[in-house]
């Protein structure tokens, strides 16, 4: 059978799958717990708890801050201690509720039975029941990205949702969350993948698996062989084939158009098997996202593992019980080591997209020596997007600002794959992400100015 | 002597013809442009900084006149040339020239290699832009000096420059037009154009940390704590204390330097005050700034305004 | 316990380095270096290492000297730009004249545009056609092939492609008898001993060099692929409407074009980034060589081919993009 995988570009980086076969442990319960009140994209949530209260795990502590906002729950019980500004993954003083952990008490309305319920055996479930339980229980997508689930579920009136693709690829070198989420809850995957064909009314759903996860693909073969609505595409494997747009091109042969386009313009919501998870859980067990499956993983940590983490616990926290920092320099990642964020300090909590810690040690933790650009190309041929990353570097580095919108920067997924493949070590992604940010700027700024324009003819 | 004749003749009827072809074109191709403009534009620095908010030195001369013929010159200032400049502008269309005060960058940071321990390592492209994306960069403080230098690249007039000792840019009074592209170039907003002030003194809170007291100070010597101990004893109500960070008023800071001996850290600063006896720390700490500028002090006796044209000449010059 | 390290994505690099690069095409060059050392013996040894020896000791002047930076020669490029030149030789040049070929193509073709990855044409071509041009008479004496002992000693011959030429200045197709049949090109024992020069003479060392550069992913095939199909259609034409043109298949085996084909042409600095690009490239290279090796006064036109298109290739990235992702209708 021939494999699928997206068209244009692509690096193969070295697998590193050190967890793949660990099960999952659940990690301790945290002694404080931090809850950083902007951990998906859009306006930050708005505390509904003050200094003192008590809260018990799945208790509601902060609501949506905005149409493009999701709400944050407990994941502990205890005390909020204060609300402060604490250091999140982006490396700045964010506002976080903080609870000092007191027990392990749940709300009662949390279905903690392992029994697996049917999307068959509740037909009481709409489509709105399922998008409002989605959206009160603060889904947001579990890849890296973190958007708010209900938003991809009701997507913009002018376009037509044709299948629900399950991303199962997780091409990020290291990471194996979702390879042990796939196999330790299949079947959870398989309901919340019927949910969300449900919330959006398709009757088509694919998952996406990459080819180095050959028992992943068996077990959901096996447990969907009877259902023709569903069907387990296997993928070559590819970096960044966990890419919205590239995972879409791979399942079902279509290409995004260049932003603002997003999936559903071509017939398709993506979402992450850990979402898929989540939905399950926050429909039918009534549990809101509040612990995630995370890997805590790098080639000198001595005990590399999986665990089962409440949210809020930190890096510092799952580190140390996976045998502390190797000695020497290391880079500490917020995600994997090609889109990762890489943290200063280790008191940063685990949150809702946190899918990895990844240590790079030594070696590993230093960019090489920049040379000149060879003009070799390569990057061209890396890039997913069909873009030249030798260019818009050049052109970023120089502020060529309107050349640099003409040649589609704003295109950029920033995967690292031309950065990855460059002989000369040349910083491209590092700059294209300067130029890139600059021109978003001031399409947004220009947008801005048009619509005041046209509300001023207007009047 | 035929050959020289023809070579001649040749030549001079394409002279002849291409005069003739430009002399038309000129004419029937011209573009009427107010010729103050030009005038203006003489005046004007020609830097083309846009630090006037123009897009260049032409564009301003344009705004100008356009404003001239509205009827107001307000709210138009080339910093580069400063007062000096719009005072010519105004005489040549006419017009009073609308006050304004000659403006100096400041560097608002003095988080030193010393006095702000590094936390962790930056690998990377070594632009401010970039080290700013990952965070807080090397030191725990979030809004300090990055000290890649991104406001030196951009300075036109060579006014600014790191420090290696310090890590930290330096600003040449005496260079400085006050253009603002410094100011837009720092991603962490640490420069700010003040008034320079009396014989070139002044007193501002040389910290932009909005951390709380305690967070600030781990994180760097001499961070505003946001203790209010300065507001409390301005006279003058020109301090005000806004998210655990002080700032000091220019327009109504009187240079009484109460402040200054007030600070618990050592994070407000007065410049090209004379030197009285050896005093605290901090205070020997501040004259480095003030070296550079040290002989523009002694000389410069006379007015501000004057010391402004003169810089102007310099950086025409 | 050392520091905690922050940079932006990604944090991963890939197993390839400049290096890997440079001497990846060295690597593929021994092959047709051994076989010119069993053809021409000692000549092609001193004028290779005199090649080599001269280039990377003008890098290293130039950047410490004149440019005050850290000298590169651990990059190899000095290396494949002097092996690459001393190929384009004849095996009889004497020592000062490849010298001063090494100094063009150094100084001149590379280091003053600024060193690796700013010259706009292919350095070792510079050099080469700076010799061509200003010392015709030694540059183009090509020494038989067997004078094992000899150097600039060695008795001369015509090469298959001065054949050719004289078949079409004297528009005598009889003439083209003499040219060696395909097989002789490839192995590059040549029955006449008439050969050309250092690196040209076995084209199947050379198609062995390009099998290891796409096996190491340091070319792709576009621009080889392109000029070799390119000039064989076009001479294939010709030979179809007038059999004074020689036998396509002899063309593309004869003289610098595999050389060109596979090393010269398809040097990462002066050739096009996109895939489309090179293509467009190589057919132009592969046209102009043709023109120039039948209607050109040179024999050969390969390295003037190439070097043309070096001045296009800027042209040619501004104008072939490489497709975006999406720009592609979805299929309905």
């Amino acid at each position: 059978m021939k494999l699928h995988t997206f068209r244009i570009g692509g690096v193969h980086p070295d697998d590193h799958k050190l967890t793949a076969e660990i099960p999952t442990k659940k990690a301790e319960l945290p002694k404080k717990a931090i809850f950083p009140l902007s951990q998906h994209i859009g306006a930050p949530a708005k505390p509904v708890v003050k200094r003192g209260d008590k809260v018990k795990v799945g208790t509601l502590i902060a609501e949506a801050g905005g149409f493009v906002s999701a709400p944050i729950f407990s994941s502990v019980s205890g005390t909020v201690e204060k609300i402060d500004n604490v250091i999140d993954a982006t490396g700045y003083l964010k506002p976080a509720i903080i609870v000092n952990v007191d027990g392990d008490e749940w709300e009662e309305s949390i279905d903690r039975s392992d029994k697996l319920e049917t999307v068959e055996s509740h037909p009481e479930l709409t489509p709105e029941e399922i998008i409002s339980r989605v959206k009160n229980a603060g889904v947001t997508g579990m890849g890296g990205a973190g958007f708010p689930t209900f938003i991809k579920l009701t997507p913009p009136p002018t376009t037509k949702a044709e299948c629900v693709i399950i991303n199962g690829v997780e091409c990020e070198p290291y990471i194996t969350a979702d390879y042990r989420l796939m196999l330790e809850h299949t079947d959870e995957i398989i309901q919340g993948l019927y949910l969300l064909m449900k919330a959006v009314k398709v009757e088509k759903g694919y998952i996406g698996i990459e080819d180095n996860k050959p028992k992943a693909i068996e077990i959901f073969e096996q447990k969907t062989a009877g259902d023709p609505r569903i069907e387990i595409v296997p993928l070559k494997k590819k970096y960044p084939q966990g890419g919205e747009k590239q995972l879409v091109d791979a399942v079902i042969n279509r290409q995004v158009p260049a932003p603002p386009a997003i999936p559903v313009n071509v017939g398709a919501i993506v979402q992450n098997v850990g979402t898929a998870f989540a939905v399950y859980q926050a429909v039918m067990k009534n549990k809101p996202l509040f612990e995630r499956y995370t890997t805590v993983t790098g080639l000198q940590v001595k005990n590399p593992g999986n665990f089962l983490v409440r949210m809020g616990t930190t890096f510092g926290q799952l580190i140390d019980y996976c045998g502390g920092l190797p000695e020497g320099d290391n880079k500490v990642l917020a995600g994997g080591p090609m889109m990762g964020k890489s943290v200063a300090s280790l008191d940063v909590p685990v949150c809702k997209g946190t899918n990895s810690i990844t240590v790079l040690t030594g070696a590993d933790a230093h960019r090489k020596k920049v040379q000149n650009c060879i003009r070799c190309g390569k990057c061209v041929s890396a890039c997913p997007m069909g873009l030249e990353p030798y260019l818009l570097a050049t052109l970023s580095a120089a502020q060529e600002w309107e050349r640099l919108e003409s040649e589609d920067v704003t295109s950029c997924i920033s995967c690292g794959s031309c950065q990855f493949t460059c002989p000369a070590h040349r910083p491209l992604l590092d700059n294209i992400t300067f130029g890139k940010g600059h021109v978003m700027g001031i399409i947004k700024a220009r947008i801005a100015k048009a619509k005041a324009e046209a509300a001023k003819a207007k009047a | 002597m035929n050959f020289i004749l023809s070579a001649v003749l040749v030549l001079g009827a394409i002279g002849l013809i291409a005069a003739v072809v430009l002399y038309a074109c000129s004419k029937k191709f011209a573009v009427y442009e107010d010729p103050r403009i030009g005038q203006v534009q003489e005046v004007l620095p020609g830097a083309n900084c846009g630090g006037c908010g123009f897009a260049g030195c032409a564009d301003m001369a344009g705004a100008l006149v356009k404003a001239c013929d509205g009827g107001s010159l307000e709210g138009l200032l080339c910093p580069v040339g400063g007062q000096a400049v719009m005072d010519q502008v105004a005489d040549l269309l006419g017009m009073a020239a609308a006050n304004s005060e000659p403006l100096v960058a400041v560097v608002r940071c003095y988080g030193t290699c010393e006095l702000r321990p590094r936390v962790a390592e930056y690998d990377g492209l070594m632009t401010c832009s970039a080290v700013n994306a990952t965070g807080r960069g090397e030191t725990g403080c979030g809004y300090g000096c990055l000290g890649c230098g991104d406001c030196v690249s951009a300075c036109n007039f060579d006014a600014i420059k790191m420090n290696p000792e310090t890590g930290l840019p330096e600003v040449d009074e005496d260079k400085c037009t006050s253009c603002g592209a410094c100011v837009k170039a720092c991603p962490r907003h640490i420069i700010e154009l003040r008034k320079k002030g009396p014989k070139n003194r002044r007193v501002y809170v040389r910290c932009v940390n909005k951390d709380k007291g305690a967070v600030a100070r781990k994180n760097c010597k001499v961070a505003c704590i946001g203790c209010g101990k300065c507001e409390k004893v301005c006279k003058f109500d020109a301090i005000t204390i806004e998210n655990n960070l002080s700032y000091i008023d220019p327009n109504k800071c009187r240079l009484c330097t109460k402040c200054v001996d007030e600070c618990p850290t050592g994070a407000i600063v007065k410049v090209n005050f004379p030197v009285r006896k050896p005093k605290p720390a901090p205070a020997a700490e501040e004259a480095k700034p003030a070296t550079a500028t040290a002989t523009a002090q002694t000389t410069a006796k006379e007015e501000p305004k004057t010391v402004n044209s003169n810089d102007k000449e310099e950086a025409k010059a | 316990m050392g520091k905690l390290v922050v940079s932006l994505s990604p944090h991963a690099h890939g197993t390839d380095t400049v290096e890997r690069n440079m001497f990846g095409v060295v690597i593929a060059l021994i092959p047709a270096l051994l076989v010119s050392f069993l053809y021409f013996g000692l000549g092609s040894v001193v004028v290779c290492l005199t090649s080599v020896a001269a280039c990377m000791f003008f890098e290293w002047a130039i950047s410490k000297y004149m440019l005050s930076q850290e000298p590169s020669l651990t990059d190899g490029s000095a290396i494949v730009t002097g092996l690459l030149l001393g190929m384009n030789l004849p095996s009889n040049l004497p020592l000062w004249i490849i010298i001063i070929g090494a100094l063009v193509a150094i100084g001149v073709g590379k280091m003053s545009f600024g060193g690796l990855g700013h010259n706009p044409f292919n350095p070792a071509l510079v050099g080469r056609c700076f010799l061509l041009v200003s010392f015709p008479a030694q540059m183009t004496s090509w020494p038989l092939i067997g004078q094992l002992g000899k150097y600039s000693d060695a008795v001369t011959g015509a090469t298959p492609l001065s054949i050719m030429k004289t078949a079409i200045k004297t528009n005598d197709p009889s003439v083209l008898n003499s040219v060696p049949d395909a097989l002789h090109l490839l192995l590059g024992n040549n029955p006449t001993g008439g050969a050309g020069t250092i690196g040209e003479v076995c084209a199947l060392a050379l198609i062995l060099g390009l099998c290891f550069m796409l096996w190491r992913k340091i070319i792709t095939w576009h621009i080889p692929v392109a000029i070799i199909a390119t000039v064989f259609v076009f001479s294939g034409l010709l030979h179809l409407a007038n059999p004074v043109y020689a036998n396509p298949l002899t063309v593309i085996l004869s003289g610098g074009l595999m050389l060109g084909a596979i090393f010269m042409a398809t040097d990462y600095v002066t050739s096009p980034m996109t895939h489309k690009g090179q293509i467009i490239y190589g057919v132009c290279i592969g046209f102009l060589t043709v023109v120039i090796r039948n209607w050109g006064s040179y024999p050969e036109g390969m390295s003037f081919a190439i070097l043309i298109m070096n001045g296009f290739t800027p042209l040619i990235n501004y104008y072939v993009k490489p497709k975006r992702f999406g720009e592609v209708p979805a299929k309905k």
